[in-house]
């Protein structure tokens, strides 16, 4: 595997979904997307937000599996379940922080983003990261990333006592180090006025 | 004559829309293909290069283009799914004609032709060569655009032809042609990274021009301060530096207001304005009453937004303008373009590396396609057709004697409306949809009724064709050859992947079979789309647009051309206006002064709310291609109405409910999304569906008398809370306009 790295950047993504028709052309599960596009709120904001399972460097997912049907590359890249040894138990889609892992009833079995292992590991990029019309999903060094964008990519979470390293990282203001989850706000660049996105308010006329 | 040949249930049932979601093949892993074939999206005016993956001469995927300079790989959902045109159930494999009360039968291709060319001849013998018109698509490449507009002129005789560029790019057009002399983007998207303020006037680039947001979003990396007009919250307005939820109408408050504020503070060029423009006293004139507190009340805005944004883009060393349908679509789009571009001109930035404006084009060939000819004022080359030496220079290409090439004719609002009035009895259309892309659609269907012969070249049924007494099935971008002009300006190749189904045709082939049959043969004699190439280099060349020096092979090594290329050994233009030598003939550019004034309807205590329409990501234009996608079905199944929930309490409006949106003209029926990112006195209604979810059963017919694109971005209608309909209309699936 090359030098390339995967980054995210909500303050970028507008909702557009191009990442999750794309994901589904991926020869390994075409015809399913594994990419979910989160729309926040759309009373209040077009904020949306892309999640693709982040690849934990110690993935719990794996570590639940009662089957070990989760399998972790030496290059750190986190499998979707294996097709005879998945049990459809649910386990790591209940234990995944970032609420990944899909259950597929249909099948009888967990599935989720795999990197693109087949396009990763012959050296292209995935499928998501090389459509997103506004590379809100990056897969590109760490370099060019600290060269060409403003804030720190950073990839340590913490979910109360719970710490998480992922392989992918995410793009968030300068002098943050870690994501406190509950307590930073993704978005780097500050929005309009007071980051109200309510255009009666941005008139007076509230 | 043209009402529906059987009952519309019916129609729909046979011809679509219908949704495809499975690729030819399956979704099967395809392993390697036969070949990859580097071609472009066939939607918006960007046209991203993409390569489609053939097998067994269908194409049964994509993988993305990541060499082509322009999107390098990036893609929007459409771009993504476009392929899953091919092979589609709804294409249609035979000529059809239409057979009342009972539908629509398969014809000979001979049949369908040489009826076609009878009832234009019946139709001119009788009424008069311009009784029988042309309308045309922004979506044909080049070679088809110049070829429609030869055919019109030179086979059919009529001065009748214009095209659905008409909706789209018009006043941008007009208006650059006005200010510099040139109607194309004055840059190249290289430069919006380089430039430090950036103003993004009525351009939802999320939803339009995907790939133009990630150029927005390298500026903003680099430090650029970005404003953005627009009287929604869009997904790039978010995070920008300042968002000025303009009043739809409204724009020239903002641009006159900063244009006071900058000449206040001294924030223009006094040089550049005198050595390179003309004009600059009437608009300092003119300006001088737009305070920033006048100006608010025309924009509907608070004015200390008018003085941030001057602030913002006066001192700024480096700027870039963007603009599309949202200053444009207007009864005034051409005086708000000029008042945007006024901006650009007076402080001198353009025509250098981070400086310029572009003008974003909508349509796949927005660009190329008016460039060609098949508008109604306009000869190949971008000449004017009332212009003698242009008219004789054409003449000359064509081989026939200058008076019979026509004069200017109508437009095509105008030329429906000629319709509608029995001065026009028939009609040849090829990619465009009226019956969902003209606003007042009520009086459009009525005028399609009135046609004693209306022909239609697609590939699928569209919602007009239905109307249609015979219907020529064409090519898809895939299945034929040819070039486009991007957003940019610059000229690429479409490659052929796979060939037409049988019973299909490229359209180019049966435009010079049409012509032959009505005894122009000779001048078609085209065994190609390079040899209509060709000759269209020859037709352009020493025009505004001139294509001369460009041909497939340098396409093809340089990843496009930029226009004007004037000889072989030219390398092409992505930048106009280096050194300050713009299109006119005194080298400078010419300032236009520019008074706001009221739209053509305002609401009122009738019609109380301003509704304006645009587009969602997942469709493109009429829809008539994207709806048949079930992907893209799935993003956004049906038209919906953005309200403000200060809007919504006061008409008892729910969130998800049905609301009736009703203009003097008609209504549509979709439901309601209650969100705080939109003004509180306007509502917002995609358009790509059609019938009874038509956001241009509400529109307006009124057009700018300059460019003469509808006003659709503005008119008064009421709203309120609706029963969720159940009647015919809605019981059709929502791709064909029922509810979901
Ligand atoms: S993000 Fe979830 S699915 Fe992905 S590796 Fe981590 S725990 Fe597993
Ligand atoms: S493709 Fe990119 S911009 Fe579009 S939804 Fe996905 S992450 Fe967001
Ligand atoms: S529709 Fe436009 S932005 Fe989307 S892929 Fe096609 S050309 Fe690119």
């Amino acid at each position: 595997m090359s030098e390339l790295a995967f980054f995210i950047d909500y303050s970028r993504c507008i909702g557009c979904r191009a990442c999750v028709q794309a994901c589904e052309e991926c020869d390994t599960h075409r015809g399913v997307s594994m990419i979910h596009l989160e729309t926040i709120r759309r009373a209040d904001t077009v904020q949306t937000a892309p999640q693709v399972c982040m690849h934990c460097e110690d993935p719990i997912c794996a570590r639940v599996c009662p089957a070990d049907a989760i399998k972790q590359t030496p290059d750190g890249v986190t499998q979707s379940a294996l097709k005879p040894r998945c049990i459809g138990c649910s386990n790591c889609v209940l234990a995944c922080p970032f609420g990944v892992p899909k259950y597929f009833g249909a099948i009888d079995q967990m599935m989720k983003c795999d990197y693109c292992y087949d396009r990763t590991s012959a050296g292209k990029r995935p499928m998501c990261a090389t459509v997103c019309p506004s590379q809100a999903l990056a897969f590109t060094t760490r370099e060019e990333i600290e060269r060409k964008r403003q804030g720190t990519a950073i990839n340590l979470w913490k979910f109360g006592g719970e710490v998480v390293r992922t392989k992918i990282s995410v793009i968030v203001p300068s002098g943050v180090s870690e994501i406190r989850i509950g307590e930073s706000a993704l978005s780097r660049a500050g929005g309009p006025a007071g980051a109200t996105e309510d255009v009666a308010v941005l008139l007076g006329e509230i | 004559m043209a009402k529906l040949p059987a009952p519309l249930s019916q129609i729909v049932d046979r011809f679509g829309p219908h949704t495809k979601g499975v690729p030819a093949g399956g979704w099967a892993p395809i392993g390697e293909p036969d070949r990859f074939v580097k071609t472009h999206c066939c939607f918006c005016g960007q046209q991203c290069g993409i390569q489609l993956k053939v097998k067994d001469n269908r194409v049964v995927g994509f993988e993305p283009w990541e060499d082509f300079p322009f999107n390098a790989g990036k893609l929007c959902p459409k771009g993504v799914k476009r392929y899953m045109q091919d092979e589609h159930p709804d294409r249609l494999r035979s000529p059809l004609e239409r057979v009342e009360g009972e539908g629509f039968r398969p014809v000979s291709w001979d049949l369908a032709l040489d009826r076609t060319a009878k009832e234009i001849r019946r139709i001119q013998e009788r009424y008069g060569d311009d009784a029988f018109a042309v309308l045309t698509g922004a979506s044909l490449t080049n070679e088809k655009a110049y070829l429609m507009g030869k055919f019109a002129r030179v086979a059919v005789r009529t001065a009748n032809i214009d095209y659905n560029g008409r909706l789209c790019m018009v006043s941008a057009a007009a208006a650059s042609k006005k200010v510099f002399g040139i109607d194309r983007s004055a840059n190249p998207w290289s430069d919006i990274p380089k430039a430090k303020a950036i103003l993004v006037a009525g351009a939802n680039v999320a939803d339009c021009a995907p790939i133009t947001t990630d150029y927005l979003w390298q500026a903003r990396e680099n430090g650029a301060k970005i404003i953005v007009l627009d009287p929604r919250m869009t997904p790039i307005a978010r995070t920008v530096d300042l968002f000025i939820p303009v009043r739809p109408g409204g724009d020239i408050g903002i641009f006159n207001g900063m244009l006071h504020v900058m000449i206040e503070r001294g924030w223009v060029d006094r040089e550049f304005i005198s050595e390179h423009t003309t004009g600059f006293e009437k608009v300092e004139e003119s300006v001088r009453k737009y305070t920033p507190e006048y100006a608010g009340r025309i924009a509907g805005v608070p004015p200390a937004m008018i003085v941030k944004a001057a602030e913002i883009w006066g001192p700024a060393e480096t700027s870039f303008l963007l603009h599309a349908r949202g200053i444009e679509h207007h009864s005034k789009g051409v005086e708000n373009c000029m008042a945007a571009i006024n901006l650009v001109v007076a402080t001198g930035r353009i025509g250098r590396e981070g400086c310029g404006y572009a003008m974003i084009t909508g349509q796949g060939n927005g660009q190329g396609a008016r460039e060609q000819g098949q508008k109604c004022d306009q000869l190949p080359g971008g000449r004017d057709i009332e212009n003698p030496d242009h008219r004789r220079f054409i003449a000359e290409v064509w081989g026939v004697p200058e008076e019979s090439i026509p004069h200017k004719g109508l437009s095509a609002v105008p030329l429906l409306e000629a319709v509608h009035a029995g001065k026009i009895k028939g009609l040849l259309l090829i990619c465009f949809n009226p019956m969902v892309s003209l606003p007042d659609q009520n009086f459009i269907r009525e005028a399609l009724e009135k046609l004693e012969y209306f022909a239609v070249i697609d590939f699928f049924l569209s919602e007009t064709a239905r109307f249609a007494d015979v219907v020529l099935p064409g090519s898809l971008m895939e299945e034929d050859e040819g070039t486009t002009t991007s957003v940019e300006g610059r000229v690429i190749h479409h490659r052929k992947a796979v060939e037409p189904p049988a019973g299909a045709r490229e359209d180019w082939r049966i435009v010079c079979d049409l012509a032959a049959r009505l005894g122009a043969g000779v001048k078609f004699p085209y065994g190609s789309p390079r040899e209509i190439f060709e000759e269209l280099r020859t037709a352009s060349k020493g025009g505004v647009s001139d294509y001369f020096g460009i041909t497939w092979e340098k396409i093809d090594a340089q990843k496009g051309v930029f226009w004007p290329c004037p000889s072989l050994d030219h390398p092409g233009t992505p930048r106009l206006y280096e050194g300050a030598r713009f299109g006119h003939p005194d080298g400078r550019a010419h300032f236009q002064a520019v008074e706001w004034r009221p739209a053509a309807e305002e609401p009122d205590a009738e019609y109380p709310v301003i509704l304006t329409t645009g587009r969602v990501v997942s469709q493109y234009l009429s829809g008539t291609q994207t709806r048949r996608i079930a992907g893209l079905m799935a993003q956004e199944p049906e038209p919906f109405c953005e309200i403000h929930p200060n809007l919504a309490a006061r008409y008892g409006i729910e969130p998800d409910g049905f609301v009736s949106v009703e203009s003097r003209r008609g209504s549509t029926v979709v439901r309601a999304r209650i969100v705080r990112t939109i003004r509180p006195d306007t509502v917002f209604v995609p358009y790509h569906w059609p019938l009874a979810r038509a956001a241009n059963n509400c529109t307006i017919r009124a057009i700018d008398p300059v460019s003469n694109i509808p006003e659709f971005k503005i008119c008064a209608v009421r709203i309120s809370a609706a029963p969720r309909p159940d009647d015919a209309i809605a019981r059709l699936p929502p791709e064909a306009g029922g509810i979901a």
